[in-house]
């Protein structure tokens, strides 16, 4: 089958869906079109997101839409090597490494692994086949179409992605990492769709890191559907680190069951375009969901951060804590919301957003709120935009501290706050490490993302002593 | 006269309306319905200068292309504008020189209400403009001001005798595009008052408008101007009561305030529109555009409202520090009870060097009501060392209530620092516990506790309508216990 190139309009991707319907609808089971057709109705009435719509007021997708993108329906890159293309180096991490080349799963083995405690890891098209019960049980009851248009347009096309299953009780020890590169010679429309279920008091840590591996542009329009049962605990960790001609819209959707403990990282050191969406519902008692972000941007980068955490069930507590440092023209947009039901009595829920503006052309764009229809709460938040403390900076230079290194270290300390959350040593320094060299200035200076560095040359960086 | 007051306080059920009831005066009113012809007969019937009724024409014509807006958190029945009568005054125009000539029943109305048009005014040193369903019919104290050169009237007045000042301020700072509400007052606005502190006077008196909706039906479109010349100072107070009344009334005012170099202005509200009954019945919708502008280098603005009425509360007194080193200030106390909804919130947009603003912003939401705070803190892209510094606390009374905290803040420029923090919670039981254990009873407690939540924002009011705003703040609160 041939690739398809369309630039992305509402009609034009209509079209597309009707021409390719046999080949995205393909082995899904009826359940999953059912849901796909009822998002295709929802992207049709709704199209996409505009500026018009209070969560994208400072997020215009317009700009991405006109180029031409190529899709590709039959996974035409399964019989690639990937180890060829790319190792993690993250040296020292050990992980259960799963790959998605241009949104379709490559394995070397086979597209799903069973290992000895139940667990179930693999491609979710296969899984479609092989599990049908899991899938339709769970797929599409966390992701909403009807409220997000992106996440809608994904469902619509839904074809491959991850699937993790975590069967009660058991305890994934390694960390699965999922690796989401692009490679294409033209410019690429992804849309990966992942599953991941950890039944009872089940446990998993989820690392997913989105690359990039040419400088083409690529949009990848992701969602992911993680549902935590009663007692599982669940990490999450997203690391973007993709060029500057990537867009990136994430969409997180997360359903907790009672006295479940979801920790979620978004980390971006670098991108284009991200828009991180993240929707929480706590609907059962006595939950933890714990939100970390941290964005490092600059030159012309943006960066959005949406989270709606709705606390339905009594007894549990949130925490968002987000936190950006915006150089050069770069800008960013933090909209938190809690929304805290009637019946959500004793709810405890706390938010935060700082951000740091280096330059006079940085922009800042926060909104934190709180909806609350239940008395017996605990809620706060706080948003603070601003620079250095000029005091600590004084006490730092009056140490014998230059300037450069005395803004360093407080930025580097500013971001550690975020940093020191990850519970993954390895993954904790790894960050630690690109923040630092981020911070000064190696990164954007190189323009290369570094976890994917292949060549066993070590890494020089011409470094423009005028941008320092 | 005392019993009388008595028999009818009883008829409007105690206390939970204090100030309700109906003074039955003639009106002169326009048809009801909204069309150029309407604009037309309230223009010729006020007797307006030309570009006047041209500033009417085009706001209505810049309505009838807008749609009501949406995007608060209040739900309400659709309005039908045709069926709003948009004038109506007394017809009986009392002349002030002698008390006695007015009309007998009108100054049993400001009895009621406690207005002191008498000695106790002058002990109070306050003068003031009573407006009486859109058209002034008292003011006190003109000789005093009219000795410092400061000029405080009614709004037709001042279009009559200072054409100039109109032309030149109104509409600058809310201008008649601004939105729905400001659009639709900019039309048919009927009365409201006018203050012009002149360069270097600092006002002898504060200065006072009270407020009244009267006859049924009636959507009251008040327009407030005013300006503060060079190195002026003045305090402003506003006040608000309406009788009950089964149809929800329509209110939607514009505030429009000038603070040139060095000038302060300090503009302080109690609004306690009828705020329906335990349905949520009736009520006074209060749509309302305040807006002030410090225009010059050093000039400041504060904002200062407890906020207890009204059905549907949606009001936004913002600030636009255009000048270098001004200051803008933002205390607010809002209270909704029962059905009450209220959406209020202020707006700091930040153009000059070294600007300050504050907000403060204390909600209290009882019974089923809810109340949201939205705001806006913006720095432009010049606007160096800016500082804002933004508090939001709610305090939830009751288990069927909802608070709500929407701010925006959006940074232009790398040197200024903004802040903002809020907080949700329920009342302290150790602290109600503490007070029921020294004898005073739950409403009492919860009135005290209350108050002193409310402290920070009530001692920035004058210190008459300080006494007043914790009176009501108790009265507002009963039965907000389940």
């Amino acid at each position: 089958m041939e690739t398809t190139y369309t630039s992305l309009t509402k009609d034009r991707l209509l079209e597309l869906y009707q021409k390719e319907q046999k080949a995205i609808r393909g082995q899904a089971t009826p359940m999953v079109n059912r849901i796909r057709q009822h998002a295709f109705t929802r992207f049709r009435d709704n199209g996409f997101p505009t500026t018009k719509q209070e969560s994208w007021r400072f997020t215009d997708l317009r700009p991405l839409l006109n180029t031409e993108f190529a899709f590709d329906f039959s996974n035409q890159s399964r019989n690639i090597d990937v180890d060829k293309l790319f190792t993690c180096d993250v040296y020292d991490l050990d992980t259960f490494s799963i790959t998605l080349l241009n949104g379709w799963f490559v394995y070397k083995h086979a597209p799903l692994t069973r290992l000895a405690d139940g667990t179930i890891i693999g491609s979710l098209a296969k899984a479609m086949e092989v599990y049908p019960g899991i899938i339709d049980q769970y797929i599409g009851r966390a992701a909403k179409p009807d409220q997000y248009e992106m996440a809608a347009l994904n469902t619509a096309f839904l074809q491959d992605g991850l699937f993790i299953y975590v069967p009660e009780g058991a305890h994934v020890e390694k960390p699965v990492q999922l690796i989401n590169i692009a490679n294409a010679e033209h410019p690429v429309f992804l849309q990966p769709r992942h599953l991941i279920i950890a039944d009872k008091g089940a446990k998993l840590t989820l690392v997913h890191c989105d690359h990039s591996l040419t400088h083409n542009i690529s949009f990848t329009n992701t969602v992911m559907e993680l549902y935590a049962e009663e007692n599982a605990v669940v990490d999450h960790y997203k690391i973007q680190n993709k060029g500057r001609n990537s867009a990136l819209v994430t969409n997180n959707f997360f359903h907790q069951n009672k006295n479940s403990r979801l920790s979620s990282n978004i980390i971006t050191l670098n991108g284009g375009f991200t828009k991180n969406i993240v929707d929480v519902s706590i609907n059962h008692s006595d939950c933890l969901s714990e939100h970390y972000g941290l964005y490092l941007v600059d030159s012309n980068q943006h960066v959005d951060n949406q989270l709606n955490i709705d606390h339905v069930a009594a007894h549990s507590r949130s925490n968002q804590l987000y936190k950006g440092i915006l150089d050069d023209d770069a800008t960013a947009v933090f909209s938190g919301k809690v929304l805290v039901r009637r019946h959500a009595q004793q709810t405890q829920a706390h938010q935060n957003n700082k951000n740091i503006l280096l330059t006079d052309n940085a922009k800042a764009n926060t909104q934190p709120h709180l909806e609350i229809y239940a008395d017996d709460v605990k809620c706060s938040h706080g948003a603070t935009v601003g620079q250095l403390d000029p005091e600590a900076m004084f006490y730092m230079r009056s140490r014998g501290l230059c300037e450069r290194t005395a803004r360093q270290m407080m930025m580097i300390a500013f971001a550690s706050e975020v940093v020191q959350k990850i519970s993954i040593e390895a993954l904790k320094k790894r960050i630690h490490n690109m923040v630092e060299k981020r911070l000064k200035g190696e990164l954007s200076i190189c323009d290369q993302c570094v976890l994917h560095c292949n060549s066993k040359e070590p890494t020089t960086f011409n470094i423009d002593l005028s941008k320092l | 006269m005392a019993d009388k007051n008595d028999n009818i306080l009883e008829e409007v059920s105690g206390s939970e309306y204090k100030y309700g009831f109906y003074t039955d005066i003639e009106m002169d009113q326009a048809p009801p319905g909204l069309t150029e012809d309407t604009i037309r007969f309230i223009s010729a019937k006020k007797n307006e200068p030309g570009f006047m009724l041209a500033f009417r024409l085009k706001a209505f014509r810049h309505w009838k292309t807008l749609k009501e807006p949406d995007w608060a958190h209040v739900a309400y029945p659709p309005i039908n504008y045709q069926d709003l009568i948009y004038y109506s005054a007394p017809r009986k125009r009392p002349k002030y020189d002698n008390l006695d000539e007015v009309d007998p029943e009108l100054l049993e109305t400001f009895e009621k209400l406690g207005i002191p048009l008498d000695e106790q005014k002058m002990l109070a040193g306050v003068a003031v403009d009573a407006v009486m369903d859109s058209v002034s019919v008292g003011s006190t104290f003109k000789k005093t001001l009219a000795e410092h050169g400061v000029i405080f009237c009614s709004f037709s007045e001042a279009l009559q005798k200072h054409p100039d000042l109109i032309k030149k301020y109104m509409g600058s700072v809310v201008p008649y595009t601004d939105n729905y509400f400001a659009s639709l007052n900019s039309a048919v606005f009927s009365d409201g008052s006018f203050a012009y502190i002149p360069r270097g006077v600092r006002c002898p008196l504060e200065l006072s408008t009270y407020f009244r909706i009267n006859a049924a039906n009636t959507g009251q479109f008040e327009r407030t101007l005013i300006i503060a010349e060079e190195g002026s100072y003045v305090s402003y107070m506003e006040g608000c009561t309406a009788p009950i009344r089964d149809e929800n009334q329509l209110h939607a005012a514009i505030v429009e305030i000038i603070a040139h170099k060095d000038a302060e202005v300090k503009y302080s509200t109690v609004q306690n529109w009828w705020p329906g009954d335990k349905e949520g019945k009736g009520g006074v919708y209060n749509f309302v555009t305040k807006r002030g502008i410090c225009e010059g280098d050093n000039a400041k603005i504060s904002w200062t409202q407890v906020e207890t009425g009204s059905a549907i509360t949606w009001k936004y007194p913002s600030l636009i520090l255009k000048g270098n080193n001004t200051i803008g200030e933002f205390y607010s106390v809002a209270v909704t009870n029962n059905k009450q909804q209220a959406d209020t919130g202020t707006k700091m947009i930040h153009l000059g060097k070294n600007t300050r603003s504050t907000i403060i912003s204390k909600g209290i939401s009882g019974g089923q009501s809810n109340n949201s705070y939205r705001g806006l803190v913006k720095t432009g892209r010049k606007a160096e060392n800016a500082r804002n510094f933004s508090q939001c606390d709610s305090l939830l009374l009751g288990d069927q209530c909802g608070a709500h905290t929407f701010p925006y803040i959006d940074v232009g420029n790398r040197s200024s620092i903004v802040e903002h923090e809020a907080t949700t919670s329920k009342i302290s039981e150790d602290q109600l516990f503490y007070c029921l254990q020294r004898g005073i009873d739950m409403e009492g407690a919860i009135g005290l506790i209350v108050n002193g939540y409310a402290k920070d924002v009530l001692s920035k009011l004058p210190m008459e309508f300080a006494v007043e705003a914790q009176k009501l703040l108790s009265i507002s609160l009963e039965g907000s216990i389940g």
